[in-house]
């Protein structure tokens, strides 16, 4: 009764504060996006009051009943699942978008979709909608699994659940209206990013409370990256976020941090979203879904407590190779070349780590198309591990810098090791949240491994092309000595390779139109294709539970 | 157990059987390197130095910033020209730190997708810069650039709440140096410069072009506010006469 009457308080006095900011808003934007809050705090309320079991109370019972503690908590992974589908469709077709716009400017509507304010909407919703709702089913799917325990918590995770979502939907809006802080990959404004801070100080409460609560003795290395890709992106995050916001009833903050300090925040922030975000948190994910799916212990436990503790104590520095050859002072540069470059034999530790687990299992790859996905996945992680600190070299970047080749490397990596180790993990566990025998479709899986893959070769390939294109003729003398191109020469003459990449974008998009119709067929009817099969791992249900009330053994 | 504390790595079987130890171990692993390359940024001479000429915005120019902040002009213009030849007679002298120290937040970019602006100040007309953005295409055949047309029809509303003393508030808080006078003026500064009355503007905004920007005398528009900022871009400091970087990195202390 107390807590019931305590949540349904704190929605209603969130609605009203939502409220009255709407109204005494400075600005249209801030308005908009202060009623959207508004309305997602009535709709808190209003679940919180239906949903409560009157009955109950009135006996004096607790407002929720016993859950069945013999299953583990499935229903926010559920939701988490379908949101990773619709946000990674929202963002694969942003992207075709905007590629399209760069390929034929007059795809562009001012103002709300001209390419600059589609840009972040972009990346925002492939990052953290796709990427972020991939990591939070993951981790909550794999965290109860290694534990054999409950996730700790239960409406905390799905206020994280919801809470993210309201994130998203601020930020993404915020966009298209101009709300921006005009750092990459940080555009939400001050009170969006308060409001993940709260979200995500949840997240770590569940995520590590449902650790304590384990029935094994040991923390699975899975668990390791997840935890430290939640820890770091809350220092990242609290720290380039910081700013003085002009009024709090209006959208606009100013940056703490300016000029060169700006920048070096702003990139330390940077390539650590990629570092820990699309690296760490997505490597949990590998260390579970793949030996799964193979069906083979982990190739080598002493080389994952090295590749762990290196890779996250190098990324953190990495950052200043965004910043070559600027006004940031040299020795800076060099250290994020020199951390950058010896941040590969850590990336490859985990590649490594992830295909050896194959040892013994390479004949499934002729059948099974869900390990060819992690497979390939791996096989780009590789190669983009490889690349970037090719181009943290700061001879190479003096080339590559300003050009089309950073989009190429970027989407070899998010397109092939994110995109794909997260098809591979959703089409792992949607059969079994929603207790189906199996996919509707293993083949159309293969048909999405196929146009995935070819999308990301024609992707990277026209970019890199691209690339090197544009750096070339920026630098090109002729026997005069004086410049031969003029910055629309380099404009138009990578035109042909923007529409190739904007092709290969769209094969991507229609794998994961497959997948999605794949899916939701898995999830909504639950039949299965009249097809030739494929292999198929057993699900072995009966041992997909929590281990019971045992309490972890505490360290000797 | 006995034949596991042989193991090299039995020590790390500590780690993973404490989730508070893991996480504070995870934590201490990486907060070095950003204290060490972010902190000194704050005290050491090149990148705090102020270099002559160089002042705060005036409010027009922040407001036209915050237009192209908005805009995400930065996502395909970068504002950082590197110490190269072809970079340097393309756009001019090599950017300095100094230039930038009172952009919050900075905008050096990431991409050119289009041509670097750090010097882009009166190298067009104010006339070219309203054309070329309500229309690229029409001055640059090959420009991919959407066409910003919109901005020469929307009156400017500068600031949260129609003022701009908000905002140079909060950027004074922030560390860039404007007077209490600066942001008590900051609205009649705003329509004096966009109307070409620079007379008291120039004695606290040394060099302050002021006119009508976009060829419309009769309104403020966002239009002013663009093409102020994006012609102030560059100009400040006059890089021939301020200390070059590697005469700076010579010097003993810095």
């Amino acid at each position: 009764m107390v807590t019931l009457v305590s949540r349904a308080s704190l929605w209603l006095v969130l609605f009203l504060a939502c409220f009255v900011a709407m109204v005494a808003a400075q600005d249209t934007a801030f308005s908009i996006q202060m009623g959207t809050c508004a309305v997602a705090a009535l709709a808190a309320l209003w679940f919180a009051l239906r949903g409560a079991r009157y009955d109950r109370i009135a006996r004096g019972l607790p407002n929720a009943p016993p859950a069945n503690t013999s299953l583990y908590d499935d229903e926010v992974i559920r939701w988490a699942t379908i949101a990773t589908v619709f946000w990674g469709m929202a963002g694969f077709l942003v992207g075709l978008t905007i590629a399209l716009q760069l390929s034929f400017p007059q795809l562009n509507f001012e103002p709300w979709f001209n390419f600059g304010r589609m840009r972040p909407l972009h990346t925002s919703a492939v990052i953290f909608a796709f990427g972020g709702n991939a990591l939070i089913a993951t981790s909550f799917y794999v965290v109860q699994r290694t534990c054999r325990a409950r996730l700790a918590f239960p409406g905390l995770a799905r206020f994280v659940f919801w809470g993210y979502q309201l994130f998203i939907v601020l930020a993404a809006t915020g966009y298209l209206l101009g709300v921006t802080q005009g750092k990459e990959y940080a555009e939400p404004e001050w009170y969006v990013d308060l409001w993940l801070t709260v979200v995500w100080v949840a997240y770590l409460v569940v995520f590590a409370f449902t650790i304590v609560r384990r029935s094994e003795p040991h923390i699975y290395v899975a668990n390791w990256f997840y935890l430290s890709f939640i820890i770091t992106v809350a220092m990242l995050h609290l720290v380039n976020n910081m700013a003085i916001p002009v009024s709090f009833l209006g959208a606009r903050s100013i940056s703490f941090f300016g000029g060169v300090q700006g920048a070096m925040v702003q990139w330390w922030y940077g390539h650590n979203a990629v570092g820990f975000f699309l690296t760490a948190g997505f490597l949990g994910m590998m260390y579970y879904f793949v030996p799964k799916q193979a069906q083979r212990p982990v190739y080598s436990y002493r080389l994952s407590i090295i590749h762990f503790w290196a890779l996250i104590f190098l990324y953190i520095w990495a950052g200043p190779h965004h910043l070559h050859y600027t006004a940031l002072p040299d020795w800076a540069q060099t250290l994020g070349m020199v951390f950058s470059v010896m941040l590969w034999m850590p990336s490859w530790g985990g590649m490594i780590n992830g295909l050896m687990t194959l040892n013994g299992a390479w004949d499934k790859l002729r059948t099974d198309p869900i390990l060819r996905m992690f497979v390939m996945s791996l096989a780009f992680y590789g190669m983009s591990t490889f690349e970037g600190p090719m181009m943290s070299v700061k001879s190479v970047n003096s080339l590559s810098h300003y050009t089309n080749w950073t989009i190429g490397h970027v989407h070899s990596g998010a397109l092939g090791w994110n995109g794909m180790v997260t098809f591979g993990a959703l089409y792992y566990m949607v059969p079994r949240l929603w207790g189906r025998a199996q996919l509707y479709s293993l083949r159309m899986v293969n048909w999405h491994f196929w146009t995935a893959t070819l999308g990301i070769v024609f992707y990277a390939a026209s970019m890199w092309v691209a690339g090197i294109t544009q750096g070339l003729m920026w630098r090109e003398y002729g026997a005069d000595g004086y410049l031969v191109n003029s910055f629309a020469d380099g404009v138009a003459a990578i035109h042909p390779m923007y529409v190739l990449r904007a092709f290969g974008g769209l094969l991507y998009l229609i794998g994961a139109c497959v997948m999605t119709y794949n899916i939701w067929r898995t999830i909504a009817i639950g039949d299965q294709r009249d097809e030739k099969p494929l292999h198929n791992i057993d699900q072995n249900r009966d041992n997909d539970r929590p281990l019971g009330q045992h309490v972890a053994v505490p360290a000797e | 157990m006995s034949s596991e504390t042989k193991q090299p790595f039995a020590w790390h079987g500590t780690l993973e059987r404490n989730v508070t130890i893991l996480a504070i171990c995870a934590f201490i692993a990486v907060i070095f390197g950003g204290l060490i390359e972010i902190v000194p940024l704050f005290y050491i001479d090149n990148t705090i130095e102020k270099v002559k000429g160089m002042r705060p915005y005036t409010p027009l120019e922040q407001a036209g910033r915050d237009i192209y902040v908005r805009e995400g002009c930065y996502l395909c213009h970068s504002q950082m020209i590197r110490p190269f030849r072809d970079e340097t007679e393309r756009y001019g002298h090599y950017s300095l730190a100094a230039e930038s120290m009172y952009d919050h937040p900075f905008q050096w970019g990431s991409e050119r997708t289009g041509p670097d602006l750090a010097r882009v100040g009166g190298k067009y007309s104010d006339a070219w810069h309203v054309q070329h953005l309500s229309a690229p295409r029409s001055v640059v055949p090959e420009s991919i650039m959407p066409n910003y047309s919109f901005l020469a029809n929307t009156e400017l509303k500068a600031g949260e709440g129609g003022s701009m003393k908000g905002e140079l508030k909060a950027l004074k808080l922030a560390g860039v140096p404007y007077t209490q006078e600066d942001i008590d003026k900051a609205d009649d500064d705003l329509k004096a410069q966009a109307n070409g009355d620079g007379t008291d503007l120039a004695k606290r905004y040394p060099k302050a072009q002021a006119r009508d920007f976009d060829g419309k005398p009769d309104k403020i528009t966002e239009m002013d506010a663009l093409v102020a900022y994006l012609q102030v871009l560059g100009t400040m400091v006059d890089v021939e006469s301020a200390a070059a970087q590697e005469q700076l990195a010579q010097e003993k202390g810095r």
